[in-house]
């Protein structure tokens, strides 16, 4: 495959960046996208210029540290992460746009990379139980429904990779956020600090700068892990719950 | 567990802001159905129309003065549109500056969009609304003029709708309308924190489409009736 890239290339923080035209040849539809990137990088170590920042961990869908803005689409075409994505979503000759993540919570390190410190400070402002765990407990120590079991799974499948914001019109945090309370609102363990918890992680959103939510899904769509919009529902009704008192 | 200064907090949060939205916008649905329930009389005639004009006067009356409840009304329209415009703006400015730098390529949600600028144009067609039904009660056609048509209510609607442009007005912002509550409807039930589940989210969805409907329909039969001359 011969693909045309127009790259968002920005030297760090501070600099202003701009979408840069390259070409790579000979890619195989079997490479994930970002050992398309690799390739194009090797090229450019090659040439002595400065190879392509983007983010990349596990390679296997499950870490959440990659992410890029794919022709207008989180993670590009298919419900996934992007580098479980792969070069046979794309045709021969296309031309790609690849941008960073956009959210002024989420500022630009270098290239394609970006900062997602808020995620973790919302994470740090109440998403997490403050219990001493110990050593792990019996299994049926505290019963929980299987219902209320399978949707807080459903709801821990975030892996904080940042997709929703991205997606969103508003570059909102609220389907991640949606996802930690309620995975935390279904079990037992999660009660105590239930109210206190949702107010926290809503006032450390809004001062990260994100927007707020218009319930048009784009987050859902996007989210690898197939987030549902329900969770924000929870998030709110546990907001106003709080706010009674 | 929350402190009433993290209760402040709460209020003031996107959520907090969207839960007002949710509320007030509510109190608009309910509002429009009964206005709808009311424009549908004049099917019934000239007589019905007027009665049932005149009936929202009288209606509590001894307890009420002449046209209490109306006002009341009034003043709880009136706070619920502050309220939800107040809630409107303040997030769409907060949206902006949460995405300074916008995508090169990227594939919009345009329901977001309408809802804005959707929402714009229904506040500038209520303005008009009112003043041509309540405030100054005009007459647009030049056919039909004097206070006659001024004083009675069924004959003031009659003489406005006949006139084209006038009735595009009103087809065009009950179609605004009927986008504006058919994800507003729903948006409102999810912000309540109502669609905890799949199938709630669904059901919540098609209330959405349903109000917007019913509304869309009931409120153009009267304007095209008159129109197209089936009620003169």
């Amino acid at each position: 495959m011969n693909l045309t890239l127009k790259i968002w290339r920005q030297a760090g923080p501070r600099h202003r960046g701009e979408l840069k035209t390259y070409k790579v040849k000979d890619i195989s539809p079997d490479m994930s996208f970002l050992e398309m990137l690799d390739v194009l990088n090797e090229q450019l170590n090659a040439r002595g210029e400065e190879p392509i920042a983007f983010d990349s961990d596990c390679r296997e869908g499950i870490c959440g540290m990659c992410g890029l803005m794919i022709s207008g689409e989180a993670h590009g075409p298919e419900k996934t992460t992007t580098c479980q994505l792969h070069m046979r979503s794309f045709t021969d000759g296309e031309v790609i746009t690849i941008e960073p993540w956009r959210a002024n919570a989420f500022p630009v390190i270098k290239d394609l990379v970006v900062d997602r410190g808020a995620f973790d400070r919302i994470i740090q402002a109440g998403g997490y139980v403050s219990v001493n765990t110990g050593a792990a407990p019996d299994a049926h120590a505290t019963p929980v429904p299987k219902p209320n079991a399978d949707r807080a799974f459903v709801a821990a499948e975030c892996i904080g990779c940042g997709a929703c914001v991205a997606a969103c019109p508003n570059a909102s945090a609220m389907l991640f956020m949606g996802a930690k309370v309620t995975h935390l609102s279904e079990l037992p363990q999660g009660q105590p600090e239930r109210a206190a918890r949702v107010v926290s992680m809503v006032e450390q959103h809004d001062e990260e700068g994100f927007g707020g939510c218009t319930n048009v899904g784009a987050c859902s769509q996007a989210c690898p892990k197939g987030i549902p919009q329900d969770v924000i529902s929870t998030l709110n009704k546990d907001l106003r719950a709080a706010l009674r008192g | 567990m929350t402190s009433s200064r993290s209760a402040t907090t709460a209020r003031r949060s996107t959520i907090g802001l969207k839960i007002l939205m949710a509320g007030t916008g509510i109190v608009f649905v309910a509002y429009v159905l009964l206005h709808m329930y009311g424009n549908l009389k004049a099917l019934a005639g000239e007589e019905a129309f007027n009665t049932y004009a005149e009936h929202l006067r009288t209606i509590g009356e001894p307890m009420l003065p002449y046209g209490g409840l109306l006002w009341v009304i009034r003043v709880v329209l009136l706070l619920s549109l502050v309220g939800h415009a107040y809630a409107a703006f303040s997030l769409w400015s907060r949206a902006g500056n949460a995405r300074r730098t916008k995508y090169a390529a990227v594939k919009t949600a345009m329901r977001t969009a309408w809802m804005r600028w959707g929402g714009v144009f229904l506040l500038l067609f209520v303005v008009w609304h009112l003043l041509q039904f309540t405030i100054l009660k005009f007459s647009v056609n030049p056919d039909r003029q004097g206070v006659n048509v001024q004083q009675n209510p069924y004959e003031l609607v009659v003489a406005s709708f006949q006139v084209p442009w006038n009735t595009l007005i009103y087809v065009l912002a009950m179609l605004a309308l009927a986008l504006h509550l058919s994800h507003g409807t729903f948006s409102a039930q999810q912000t309540l924190g109502w669609t905890m589940t799949s199938h709630a989210y669904r059901r919540a969805k098609m209330v959405g489409h349903a109000v917007a409907a019913v509304i869309v329909v009931g409120f153009l039969i009267p304007p095209l009736s008159i129109l197209f001359g089936l009620i003169k």
